[in-house]
């Protein structure tokens, strides 16, 4: 990661949003007209941002979510095996957050009792082979695999976004002063 | 005057004979950590957040008496790194999702995490089932958040003079009971006047129609400043 000199590397990041609201993305995108001070020093890899689906080696991934489904899990371990530096991004990403409501209701349950089919009333689950199976919990993304770093918020406000971005650019350690720092 | 001290990270704190160390360290304004301890009730020791080394060995300063040549450390990073960790353990110990809690912002569990720059549980979480108890009409208790502090407990014992609440069970088995027939809050003593209803330091014991409406975003307790900052104004106004 260099950020000098005449022949800028840029540091490359991708992102991804799994069991999440998005807002983590959106708050990204709240750190508004620093995005161009952003694209200095960054390019994307695999990101709602560019549509590439699948990351290459790169030097941050920010993951906003929990993992629910056996694609998240594919996903995670993907970024794992390409980034040098992990952050879990939002609450759902760190502790599971909202989606992990569902933790104490067995899964079978839930879809019988979501998925019905309108005339008769009898379970009718989705069972396309395209969509990915859920897993029986929502887990924490430091469940399924190593986190470097955790930005918490619900969602991490624009400024928090930044201030840790471009501590991990940088190459300081990141750190949030009191006000940066909230878990909803 | 010749005045009786310890020391607290090597500067001199007065006390009077009986007083705590956090007593002591409260009233010459140096903040220690603490979740179960609360002014108005008997210390309990608890939580451990308000461990600190006397003369080099760990003991709870709600709890422990100062006494003159003491050499007390409050602020050092091993204790900070603890209360850190003891913070994390609470949090993956009961289901606190902050994001959907009306006491997010007055929370003082969540108020520790801040001071100690939690960034993630760091632990795998428990997710407890833990139910509801929504059966009383102006009180609900959220047992997924407990962090079994005893303040209740103490507060309707000692202040209430009901005994509505208790702790059965023992290590991670640990948990709050109510005293009533049927175990519900409905059917227990409780009014939403007493001392007990209003003493919960988290979101656990909430009193019904009051959701977020109490303080917006922005200008809740932990918002206009840190937990160590407030504390002493805090609860000298709460005990009033």
């Amino acid at each position: 990661m260099t950020t000098g000199g005449q022949d800028k590397v840029k540091v490359r990041l991708a992102t991804t949003s799994l069991a999440g609201c998005f807002g983590c993305h959106m708050s990204f995108l709240d750190i508004d007209e620093r995005l161009f001070e952003l694209a200095e020093l960054a390019e994307f890899d695999r990101s709602p941002l560019t549509d590439i689906k699948h990351c290459g080696p790169c030097d941050i991934a920010l993951i906003e979510g929990g993992v629910c489904n056996t694609d998240n899990v594919h996903v995670v371990r993907e970024l794992r095996a390409n980034a040098k530096i992990l952050v879990a991004v939002g609450a759902c990403a760190i502790n599971g957050g909202l989606p992990a409501l569902r933790n104490r209701l067995p899964v079978d349950d839930i879809l019988t009792r979501v998925y019905r089919d309108p005339n008769t009333g009898e379970p009718c689950v989705p069972n396309s082979p395209e969509l990915p199976l859920p897993l029986d919990m929502v887990y924490p993304v430091n469940e399924i695999v190593r986190v470097d770093y955790s930005l918490p918020g619900c969602p991490p406000s624009g400024d928090a976004v930044w201030k840790f971005l471009t501590d991990l650019i940088l190459g300081r350690m990141p750190r949030l002063e009191y006000s940066l720092l909230n878990y909803d | 005057m010749a005045e009786t001290t310890f020391t607290i990270d090597e500067l001199p704190i007065p006390f009077t004979s009986g007083q705590t160390i956090l007593e002591a360290a409260k009233a010459a304004g140096i903040y220690i950590p603490h979740l179960c301890y609360h002014p108005e009730f008997q210390a309990h020791g608890g939580c451990k957040m308000c461990t600190v080394m006397v003369n080099g060995k760990p003991q709870t300063a709600c709890t422990h008496k100062a006494a003159a040549e003491q050499e007390v450390e409050v602020d050092t990073p091993e204790l900070n790194s603890m209360r850190r960790t003891l913070v994390q353990m609470m949090f993956i110990e009961g289901n606190h999702f902050c994001p959907g809690c009306e006491k997010s912002g007055d929370c003082q569990l969540q108020a520790l995490a801040y001071e100690y720059e939690m960034l993630s549980p760091h632990f795998v979480e428990f997710y407890p089932h833990r139910d509801i108890d929504a059966s009383h009409p102006d009180v609900m208790i959220e047992f997924n958040r407990c962090v079994l502090c005893e303040l209740c407990v103490r507060a309707s014992r000692d202040v209430d003079h009901k005994e509505v609440f208790a702790i059965a069970g023992r290590g991670q088995n640990a948990k709050l009971i109510i005293n009533s027939p049927t175990g519900k809050l409905g059917d227990s003593a409780l009014a939403v006047t007493d001392r007990a209803a209003h003493v919960c330091p988290v979101g656990a014991i909430i009193v019904k129609r009051v959701g977020f409406a109490a303080s917006p975003i922005g200008e809740r307790k932990y918002d206009r400043g840190s937990i160590s900052a407030e504390v002493e104004t805090r609860e000298t106004s709460e005990a009033l």
